[in-house]
């Protein structure tokens, strides 16, 4: 089948094959988000595997996802969910144009009891 | 110099369509040796033959060329003809010119041209022929079957039924095997021991039969129909012949803390110890290291109520050797360790089990005598999750699992939760699956019936984790059909491990010079065509060493395997292929590079005497081929740096004389 | 002076068990390639010592081809292992000789691929055609 230039962008970002997915749905079984989520990990996996990414690209999952890696810890096939979700994710944002947040907006934010991974992810997520 | 015969076959229009017949046996006439050529419609037919036969006899021929359709087709036939006429049967060649000449080349000049050629390598190939004879060993009519398993007792029994001796080697205390093991079997639900101990009992009584328990192999030397095999038995402290197995010094032993292998650890046995009750032989053994007697000297109460004064503390290993003619191996399989799979908590909780653990707790000789009892706290569970495929199809996990399926999860784990609702219809039993394999006699039926019949909840979907909170344990899964995560409080979480190998597979794969796989199963001569026999001639495969397989398909690649040992051991002498690799002692350094590429470990090294030119002797390590054992690959050739190797029937300067020939 | 068209001279090493039944197959297809391949049967292409393969270069071979059994199908288990080394070594050393790369080759062709051994002698001999005669080895001595 051909791969939409998306679908390749994605694939090539992440580094995640998505056809070695064998739809055992650990990765949905292991999400801590999985009720957040509209898309899940397996069928988000599945989606850019069938190049249906624009759908993904308006999800609120892509922020959903706490970058836990949980997913990509107990694939048994090595799949990764976890970074084609980053990949989308960072697809869309650029697409945006525009950072959602900076560096100078964290230290307002900053919260005692956050863990030092919830700002990595933050940034992960909202930045270029 | 040969008197060489050719002999151009038209094999009707096939040939001589494109290939001018004439003309090819007319320009090999003038070819060094050559001394008769001719050329004839059928050179194959029986006209045809008796015209070589006729030619040999008339001209002295020494050797035989037939141009004519491939070695592969008449070869065979062409040898018995130069037999029949009295010349060694390895002293024909055969060119090839119809499949890899007339047949693909449309233009009689270019045609003609190049048959002439392959005809002149063939002629310059047989000038330099010498008569082959192949080998011949005797064959030791016993057979060594290795591991006690169902997969070795059936290949034991099959051999023995058909009148050789055999020998089984078991490592553990009793027959039996994994097998033993089991509570019911699928798809018939029959009770495992039902239908094993008879036939163990039938190993123990046939004459034919000695098992050598609580032993292993140590060392394997020689070659098919010759095998050398150092057996170590381990000192059980028993002697075997006095022991009755009453089980007096079992009941009497203080020392009742050892966790019971048999039951996986499930409950305890004494030092002194009868596997279970129907082991064969059925004979104590001693732990050495759980025995006060032995670590310490201070007890000897077993001593003292053996009334047949079976017990021997001084008893040694001792190291037995016997000769054999065939060697099955039945090493079977375990399955893998679950420490690795964090995030099914196997270590942190007791009621997270394998399937093995569970098959124990359901069988009636098990540690909860066949109740099915939580092993933390010994109550009845009411929530089962059984999870498959955990370890097996990993891809990723390469240091945790396996890549391989290992086949036989999705039947047990399908019988387990049937067995389950049928006695406990109380218990509500999910079964997580990827897939659902039942590709067997009766197999998907079985399954249908669990989710029909028994209301089994299988859920596509896998469990992500498991955690332990009070009594219960939390299970996160998904449902891939509904889009749900799910998340059930389970009191007992079933874990169907990957299978692998066992581990002393490895090293006797060394001994054996028998080819595993990056799994450590060992491979098949042939994937499909001969799936019992290993590359290495005399030794042959029986049940899950091979590959996962279940109990019906054991049984009968055991009796397969049988049978192919029966079919050589019938046998009075074994021929060879005479076409083998040969050391020219003058020219070897004793290096060792042919030793290390041979695949088959058909060469060795020996000390030899020569004669110096001043009268003296000289003790030199020369490289020495066993005709037997070598296939005739060649690859040691090439590795050989002084030259010293060379095979016959296709030696250095016989294709140097072919290529010269070509290139001409 | 007649003025032919270059005719290349190929040696083929074949293994007894997959390439040579492979060349068989090709026949009994009758899939045509060159009459300038010539074919020596090998009982494994662990067999082939690069010294033949450097005698034909010297003797006026202009490509040498080895075919064997598709890795991990050795009838002899590893042989073909053994060729992939071998003649890894052997073709950079030959390449450092000036012989092109496109004079040797190792394929792998099964008893069940007639046709991929007709199309590999097709494009072997094409690409040797295009090269030309080979002059860096041969040894005119042996020419008699």
């Amino acid at each position: 089948m051909h791969k939409t230039y998306l679908q390749e962008e994605i694939i090539r970002m992440s580094g995640v094959n998505p056809s070695k997915c064998m739809r055992c749905g650990k990765c949905s079984a292991s999400c801590p988000a999985y009720d957040e989520m509209e898309y899940h990990p397996h069928q988000f996996v599945n989606m850019v595997e069938s190049g249906d990414i624009e759908p993904l690209l308006k999800s609120e999952s892509l922020y959903k996802c706490l970058s836990c890696f949980a997913c990509i810890e107990r694939c048994p096939r090595g799949v990764e969910p976890a970074k084609l979700v980053e990949a989308v994710r960072l697809t869309a944002i650029r697409k945006q144009g525009a950072n959602h947040m900076t560096a100078n907006d964290v230290p307002a934010l900053l919260d005692d009891e956050m863990p030092q991974q919830a700002i990595v992810s933050a940034f992960r997520k909202y930045s270029k | 110099m040969q008197r060489v015969g050719v002999f151009v076959c038209w094999c009707g229009s096939n040939i001589a369509g494109t290939v001018d017949v004439q003309a090819v046996s007319e320009a090999l006439k003038n070819e060094p040796g050559v001394v008769f050529s001719t050329n004839y419609q059928y050179m194959c037919s029986q006209a045809g033959q008796n015209m070589i036969i006729d030619a040999v006899k008339e001209h002295n021929l020494t050797g035989i060329v037939v141009c004519s359709c491939s070695p592969r087709m008449h070869e065979a036939t062409f040898r018995k003809t130069a037999a029949a006429a009295g010349l060694n049967p390895y002293m024909v060649e055969i060119a090839n010119i119809r499949e890899q000449c007339s047949w693909v080349h449309k233009d009689m000049m270019t045609g003609t041209e190049k048959a002439i050629i392959l005809g002149k390598a063939a002629v310059a190939k047989v000038n330099l022929n010498t008569p082959l004879t192949p080998g011949e060993s005797p064959v030791t009519k016993r057979a060594l079957v290795i591991g006690g398993g169902i997969a070795g007792i059936q290949t034991a029994l099959d051999i023995a039924d058909a009148g050789f001796e055999v020998d089984i080697v078991e490592k553990k205390p009793t027959i039996g095997g994994k097998m033993a093991q089991l509570d019911k079997t699928f798809p018939t639900l029959d009770c495992a021991a039902c239908i094993l101990t008879p036939k163990m009992v039938d190993v123990a009584q046939n004459e034919k039969i000695r098992i050598f328990s609580y032993s292993e192999v140590t060392d394997v030397k020689g070659f098919v129909g010759n095998f050398d095999v150092t057996i170590k038995k381990n000192a059980r402290f028993v002697k075997e012949d006095i022991c009755t197995g009453c089980g007096a010094c079992v009941e009497k032993c203080p020392m009742k803390k050892v966790p019971n292998e048999f039951n996986l650890g499930m409950d305890n046995r004494s030092a002194i110890y009868i596997p279970f009750a129907q082991a064969v032989p059925k004979v104590a053994t001693i732990d050495p290291n759980a025995c006060n007697m032995l670590k310490n000297g201070k007890c000897g109460l077993c001593a003292k109520v053996c009334a047949a004064g079976a017990i021997d503390y001084t008893q040694k290993d001792e190291y037995i050797e016997e000769k054999y003619g065939a060697i099955v191996v039945a090493t079977g399989f375990n399955p893998i360790s679950m420490e690795k799979f964090d995030e099914f908590a196997y270590n942190q909780s007791k009621d997270v089990i394998t399937s093995l653990e569970f098959e124990r707790l359901t069988n009636a000789a098990g540690p909860t005598a066949g109740k099915l009892l939580r092993p933390s706290d010994h109550e009845h569970p009411h929530t089962i999750v059984f999870v498959q495929c955990v370890g097996s199809r990993c891809d990723s996990c390469a240091e945790k699992g396996k890549e391989y399926c290992s086949k036989i999860c999705c039947m047990y784990t399908a019988k387990h939760a049937m067995l389950t609702r049928d006695k406990y219809p109380d218990t509500e039993v999910y079964v997580f699956y990827i897939d659902v394999r039942t590709p067997g006699k009766n197999f998907d039926e079985f399954y249908r019936r669990a989710v029909e019949e028994y209301g089994v909840k299988y859920v596509k979907g896998m469990v992500g984790k498991v955690t332990p909170e009070g009594k219960k344990l939390k299970v996160q899964a998904s449902d891939l059909i509904a889009n749900k995560q799910l998340h059930i409080d389970a009191d007992l979480v079933v874990l169907a491990a990957a299978i692998e190998p066992d581990q002393t597979a490895r090293p006797l794969a060394t001994m054996l010079t028998a080819s595993m796989d990056t799994n450590d199963f060992f491979t098949e001569a042939h994937p499909k065509l001969r799936p019992v026999e290993s590359p290495t001639a005399g030794v042959f495969l029986s049940g899950a060493c091979q590959g996962p397989k279940d109990i019906p398909e054991t049984v009968s690649q055991a009796g397969a395997a049988a049978s192919k040992v029966i079919g050589l051991l019938a046998k009075d002498k074994l021929t060879g292929n005479p076409c083998v690799a040969s050391s020219n002692e003058l020219m070897c350094n004793g290096c060792s590079s042919c030793e290390r590429v041979c695949p088959y470990g058909a060469i060795t090294y020996v000390d030899k005497e020569f004669r110096m030119p001043d009268r003296t002797t000289k003790v030199r390590r020369v490289a020495s081929v066993n005709p037997a054992v070598c296939q005739g690959c060649g690859c040691c050739t090439v590795a050989c740096p002084s030259g010293a190797m060379d095979l016959r029937g296709f030696a250095n300067n016989q294709i140097m004389a072919e290529v010269d020939a070509i290139c001409k | 002076m007649q003025v032919n068209e270059f005719k290349p001279l190929i040696v083929a090493f074949c293994c007894n068990w997959c390439s040579y039944a492979g060349a068989d197959l090709a026949g009994n297809n009758r899939l045509n390639y060159p009459a300038d391949v010539k074919i020596i049967r090998v009982p494994c292409s662990c067999r082939v010592n690069p010294m033949f393969i450097l005698r034909a270069f010297q003797r006026g071979a202009d490509g040498v081809i080895l075919c064997g059994c598709h890795p991990g199908d050795c009838h002899y288990t590893s042989g073909n292992y053994y060729t992939r080394r071998r003649m890894a070594a052997l073709f950079s050393m030959l390449d450092f000789l000036g012989i092109e790369k496109e004079r040797t080759r190792v394929e792998w062709v099964s008893a069940a691929e007639g046709a991929k051994f007709a199309a590999t002698m097709n494009d072997f001999v094409e690409k040797v055609t295009a090269l030309g005669p080979n002059k860096r080895l041969e040894d005119l001595r042996c020419k008699r």
